[in-house]
């Protein structure tokens, strides 16, 4: 079945979309009829036409897990970029530790990379984030790559599946956060195996069939 | 626009200097994803023209007073590269490229869904590396594919066209001795799916007829080019390629 | 950069009000959709200026000096004059226009106003030669906005032709013989438009102008042609609007064309 339609039905933005469903993500309704609003995917679940944009930056939704990088500090509080259109606060109520009024360096300096949840996002775009839950936390050492955050449920597959293969087979530890930033960390060999696997699974994420694809890629990178 | 010269810019069979039927375009080629560094980019070879786009953002607009508490601000900026034209071009803005910039600036925004962005602002750089006529049109079209490459939410793409009128005929998409030497530009640039007219200007010397079956020409051209753009951005992902 | 025509955030109430208007045929003036505002003419304002026109179109007023110099023409039109524009958006206008260098507000607008006169060729520039391929006069347009109250472009076509027709080449000041007219052969009128909602009205005043989503201004002389177009702001026009809007602004254009040359309101000293 894979092999008869390898690529996925791509639209272009204001294109008119013809599949039933209600209207869903990545949409508009012009006179009564669905458009596309991106250079994206037609995706229908649950009843819903969603357009997944195939490139584009991160836009913020509360409960994601992201790998941001801090990039100022103040009194009471660190900021945080996590590739969005803004940078996000992370109050020092929102850590595991007691900070000090002004004290913030001594636990989180310039351009240390955190794993931190969205706790809050506001209709004017401001974004809240928080490193107080099991698992999050500073990522020490490791190397950091971007991809395109529309691409991350393909990196991460099927309940995960995607990922545990990569882990699996190069013994690397890896974030994917939900801003389509990823942590990576294990041998120089291992990581540049994850980095080439990463990036075809960018590049052919609207193809069908490629879990298949970066299966056979990691065996046989492995001779 | 209105030099006046002995040069017969329409032959005797009703063609033009460079061979083109009145109603016909300059070949156009369309390339997608050409600077990584980037969001998003695109390339456009038009007739003699080649234009580079880069777009950066939404990201959060500098200085703050140019914020929009409401929108996105999208800042266009168009630029000829000193040695896109045959005498040096003093590098750096002039009255022609700031105001080009400003209504090229004007047309994407009507296509872009700003109100999903607050307080942003949407870069987008348009450099000129060879000219030969009809940039701005060409500029626009190549900046909407690489608006639609950087996943910019768009109501619509838009497409650059002009047309205007040389010898007393009215033609389309004028080249440079054309625009040098012709009696009227009527650059317009147009959302195909809705037919509205986002970019619109004149100078020259035309009748109400002759203006309308300009602008006429120009929309039916939009047409074509529209469909390149869906092809270009399309063949970057594999699909749609039914002709090749 | 700063300087911005609209006056930043709009009331609410005030856009509702305007477009209920709109819906019933009035606006906030009291206008019919193609009236524009009553238009007063003074010309040689300035006795220093080779030519000058201060023009009121309702309380937007601005003032255009013409100064005209021997100069070098350019080595690709050796048999032609020279003419050049420039807007100043001084800040005793508007609590909106700032000092500095030319916005890109300010840079249209002389842009649009320069389209309108040099493609209708409004001067004879061949009779502006001193000495072929040597010297020729140049014809410098300044315009000094004084009030801004909406639809500065119309008003500074309107005061430029009228400056230009008001001119006098100062020949004898420079030793190349007697004084004369600048010879203008055409009259190029512009007229601007703003899309308010659906509904499309003719010489927007600062109301308008802050909530208008389009503008279209088009510039057309005596003959009935079309000499320049200019389409700004963020909105779009259809087709058969801009088609309509190319037809008001010929019967608009004819009616103030008569008002610069001295027919009725007009006042010349």
């Amino acid at each position: 079945m894979e092999e008869e339609k390898k690529v996925r039905d791509v639209v272009v933005p204001g294109e008119e979309i013809v599949v039933d469903g209600k209207p869903g993500r990545g949409v508009f309704i012009e006179n009564g009829v669905m458009h596309s609003m991106y250079l994206g995917i037609v995706d229908v679940r649950s009843g819903y036409v969603n357009v997944i944009p195939l490139s584009g930056c991160y836009i913020p939704k509360r409960g994601d897990k992201v790998i941001g990088k801090i990039v100022d500090l103040a009194p009471m509080n660190w900021v945080v970029d996590i590739n969005a259109p803004y940078y996000a606060p992370l109050h020092v109520n929102d850590v595991p530790w007691r900070v000090e009024f002004g004290d913030t360096g001594r636990f989180l300096g310039l351009g240390d990379v955190i794993l931190a949840k969205v706790s809050n996002v506001n209709e004017m775009g401001q974004v809240w984030i928080t490193l107080k839950e099991q698992g999050l936390r500073k990522l020490e050492g490791g190397h950091l790559i971007h991809i395109s955050p529309s691409k991350v449920p393909r990196v991460i597959g099927k309940g995960g599946s995607m990922i545990q293969m990569l882990k699996d087979s190069t013994n690397c530890r890896i974030y994917v956060g939900q801003n389509g930033t990823i942590w990576i960390s294990g041998t120089p060999d291992g990581i540049v195996k994850v980095i080439k696997a990463i990036r075809m699974i960018e590049r052919e994420a609207h193809t069908y069939g490629l879990t298949d694809r970066v299966k056979e890629f990691l065996e046989r990178g492995d001779e | 626009m209105g030099m006046k010269s002995d040069i017969k810019l329409i032959d005797d069979n009703g063609l033009r200097i460079d061979g083109r039927l009145p109603n016909q375009l300059r070949p156009i080629k369309m390339e997608v994803g050409v600077v990584k560094r980037a969001d998003g980019s695109a390339f456009i070879e038009w007739g003699g023209n080649k234009i580079i786009a880069a777009v950066y953002g939404p990201r959060e607009a500098y200085p703050k007073h140019v914020q929009e508490s409401d929108r996105a601000i999208v800042r266009a900026r168009y630029n000829m590269a000193a040695f896109s034209v045959d005498e040096r071009k003093r590098p750096g803005p002039d009255r022609r490229s700031v105001e080009l910039s400003k209504v090229i600036s004007e047309a994407l925004t009507s296509a872009i869904f700003v109100e999903k962005f607050p307080r942003t602002a949407i870069d987008v750089y348009i450099e000129v590396l060879q000219a030969d006529a009809g940039t701005r049109v060409a500029g626009i079209t190549v900046a909407s594919l690489a608006l639609a490459d950087a996943g910019i939410p768009m109501r619509d793409l838009v497409v650059g066209c002009a047309a205007g009128k040389v010898d007393g005929v009215v033609v389309l998409d004028l080249n440079k001795e054309e625009d040098n030497f012709g009696e009227a530009d009527v650059p317009m640039a147009i959302m195909p799916r809705t037919g509205d007219i986002a970019l619109l200007q004149m100078d020259g010397d035309l009748t109400y007829e002759e203006l309308t079956n300009a602008m006429e020409m120009a929309m039916d051209a939009a047409k074509e080019i529209y469909q390149l753009e869906i092809k270009t951005l399309k063949g970057k992902y594999g699909g749609d390629n039914n002709d090749d | 950069m700063t300087t911005k025509f609209s006056e930043g955030v709009v009331a609410e109430s005030k856009r509702s009000y305007i477009h209920k208007l709109a819906k019933e045929g009035m606006r906030i003036d009291g206008r019919d959709f193609d009236e524009t505002r009553p238009i007063k003419i003074t010309t040689g304002f300035i006795k220093r200026a080779d030519g000058s026109a201060l023009v009121e179109l309702g309380d937007t007023k601005v003032l255009v000096g013409v100064k005209i110099e021997p100069g070098e023409p350019f080595p690709d039109t050796p048999n032609l004059g020279i003419m050049t524009t420039n807007v100043e958006l001084v800040p005793l206008a508007s609590p909106t226009f700032e000092p500095g260098p030319p916005s890109e507000e300010a840079i249209e607008l002389a842009r649009v106003v320069d389209r309108g006169i040099r493609e209708s060729h409004t001067i004879d520039m061949e009779k502006l030669v001193i000495e072929e391929g040597e010297k020729v006069w140049v014809v410098f347009i300044d315009m000094h906005i004084l009030d801004y109250h909406g639809n500065l472009f119309d008003a500074c076509g309107i005061a430029a032709l009228a400056a230009l027709n008001d001119a006098t080449v100062p020949a004898e000041r420079f030793g190349f013989g007697e004084d004369f007219k600048l010879p203008v052969v055409h009259y190029p009128v512009p007229v601007t438009f703003a899309k308010i909602g659906e509904w499309i009205v003719a010489d927007p005043n600062l109301d308008e102008e802050s909530i208008a989503s389009a503008r279209l201004t088009v510039t057309t002389n005596e003959e009935g042609k079309i000499n320049a177009m200019q389409k700004g702001l963020f909105g779009t026009f259809s087709y058969d609007e801009v088609k309509k809007v190319i037809n008001r602004s010929l019967s608009i254009g004819k009616k103030v064309r008569s008002i610069i040359l001295g027919g009725e309101n007009g006042e010349e000293n």
